[in-house]
Parts: structure tokens; sequence; C-alpha cells
């Protein structure tokens, strides 16, 4: 785990780049509806592939196991406007039985 | 007000010190994250990479992270404006600057109740958030393995809560879909960790490009909204 250091690093640098450029740059920038609406988006868009590669990635590929159901379970329950951790909890606790009951991976 | 959403927010911190060392990465540097890159969903989205890739993943999570990043700066843009600081002080400022201490200062009247509801929900989140990644990362270093406990499972939806209150319009959703379908069919072609920053901006290109040819059809009324903010 000693080689995470330098992207731990180097990720905390970047992160904080854009925290300060704002407060570097002259206000007016944030009127720019196109360049509001493209950080937003590519938000939504990497916030959507990080949960589908989280749920499906296998080895080699897509695996489709216990994680499929699970976040089957946590979308049903954010839709109920339930909150985060328990969403979150409900998700494990559905992988975790599935596994154990069923013996499903 | 500040001190609760900085308690509700310090218990995610649970849920990614979990993940963190259930990932492979040590006490230390899950800590380090909390107290230094400090923004939840670019957190999450680093040692979500580095569990999947190992240490051939260092770049593209970094380059995820960064990019998750970008709307810290639109926050620091606006909040520029409100706090009106000279010097130093900016960079502590810069390091609260956050989805919670944004939307708190966001929903004051006054200029003064904006200053304060800021300053208060950056320190409060940030020391429950890095309270609680300690405890989930002592919690998360005693599971042997990640999948006994659904921690795996626990990660996409960890992802899916910090999407779902931006699924507003169309135009997000349809860029969410289009992503996540992206991702998926990239996952066997490419190298872990390259999928998923090849298809957010390829999924925001393909929606623009879609909107671009209805507009020019000249379909008026007849598409759902666009709008694409919050």
């Amino acid at each position: 785990m000693i080689e995470y250091w330098p992207a731990i690093l180097v990720g905390s640098l970047a992160v904080y780049s854009w925290k300060i450029l704002g407060y570097l740059l002259p206000e007016s920038f944030s009127r720019q509806r196109t360049v509001v609406d493209l950080a937003n988006q590519l938000t939504v868009g990497l916030l959507a592939a990080l949960c589908t590669v989280e749920t499906i990635a296998g080895n080699q590929g897509a695996s489709f196991d216990s994680r499929i159901p699970a976040l089957g379970v946590a979308a049903i329950l954010y839709w109920r406007k339930v909150p985060y951790l328990v969403c979150v909890l409900a998700a494990a606790l559905v992988a975790a039985g599935l596994r154990y009951i069923l013996h499903w991976a | 007000m500040s001190l609760g959403v900085g308690f509700a927010t310090g218990l995610y911190g649970l849920s990614f010190g979990a993940l963190a060392t259930a990932s492979g990465l040590s006490i230390w540097q899950a800590q380090v994250l909390s107290l230094f890159m400090f923004s939840g969903g670019s957190q999450f989205a680093i040692i979500g990479v580095l569990g999947a890739s190992g240490a051939a993943g260092i770049i593209p999570a970094v380059l995820s992270a960064w990019l998750l990043g970008i709307r810290n700066g639109f926050y620091a843009l606006r909040l520029s404006g409100v706090l009106q600081l000279v010097g130093a002080i900016k960079l502590l400022a810069a390091q609260f600057t956050i989805d919670e201490s944004n939307a708190v200062s966001l929903a004051q009247e006054d200029s003064k109740q904006q200053k304060t509801g800021f300053w208060i929900t950056g320190a409060a989140v940030f020391i429950f958030w890095n309270g609680f990644t300690f405890l989930g990362a002592i919690l998360g270093g005693s599971v042997s393995s990640p999948g006994v406990w659904g921690l795996d499972a626990a990660a996409g939806a960890a992802f899916l809560g910090l999407l779902w209150p931006r699924l507003t319009h169309f135009q997000p959703l349809a860029i969410g879909i289009c992503s996540a379908v992206l991702a998926a069919l990239l996952l066997g072609p490419l190298p872990s960790g390259i999928p998923v920053i090849v298809a957010a901006p390829l999924a925001v290109l393909l929606v623009w490009l879609l909107r671009f040819a209805i507009k020019k059809r000249g379909t008026s009324g007849s598409i759902p909204s666009m709008g694409g903010d919050e």
C-alpha cells in the first residue's frame, strides 16, 4: 500500500487546485452558463460511471453478482428518501446476505 | 443547522473510512485523504479505482478524483464573492469549500449569516468527517475480505447516493444513463480505471450532440425540459 501515497498526495493537491482556483478567478466566470452546465454534467457522468463500475467490475470485464440486487435495493430506498447511510448499509447487508444464504457470488 | 449537517455528513465518513481500508489503504492513507482531499465524491472515486486496479490505477485514480472535484471550483467562485476575503485566509476557506458549506451558506438570508453559515458548516463537517473516517478505517481494517460484509456493494450504493439528487431533469438523467452504459461497455476492452474517465466526457458530448441535432430539426415544445443545472 506504500505505492498508493503518490496518488493520495497528488490527488489531494489536484482536488485543492479547483477549490483555490475559484478564489483567485474573477467571480464573473461563474456566470458563464456553458461552463457551469458542463461542470454539472461532467459530475453526473462521472458519478454514474463510477457507480456502474463499482457494481459490475470483475477480474476480467463485467461480472454480474449480488452487487446488482444490492444496488437495486439502494435505489428503491433513495427513491423513498431514506437517509444515505441507511441505504449504503442496506446495500451491504443485501449483498452479504445473498452470499451467506444462497452462496451466490 | 450547521452542526446537524456536520454530524450527518460526518456519518458518511464512517462508510468512507471502512471502504478505504477494505480497498487496501492504510488507516493513515484514509485519514490523509479526509484531511487534505476533503471532498467526499473525489475520495470515494480515488479509493474505488485504487481498490480495483491497485498500483496500476494511480493515474486514472487521480484523474477521476480531480475531475469530480471540479464542482468545488464553482462553489469557490460563488463563495469568493460572498466571503470577500483578503490574504492567506483564502487558503483555509478553499479547503472548507465543499457541497455542504456552500449549500448552507446559499440558504441564508443576509450576508453576515451567509458568512457564518459557511465557516461553521465547513469546520463542523471537517471535524466530524475526519473523526468518523478514523473510526470507519479501524472497522474496515478489521474485515478480512470486503465481499464478506458486502462492502463492495456498498461502494456502488455510495456513488448512487451522490448521484441521486442530481437526476432532477431530463438532461442529467440522459447523461447518467449514457455514461453508465458506456462505462459498462468499455469495462472489457479498456484497462481498469480508464472506462470511468472516458465514459463521462463522452456521455456529455453525445448528449450535447443529440440536443444540437434535435434543436436543428426545429422540433420545439415536444422535447422534455433540458435544464441541466440544479
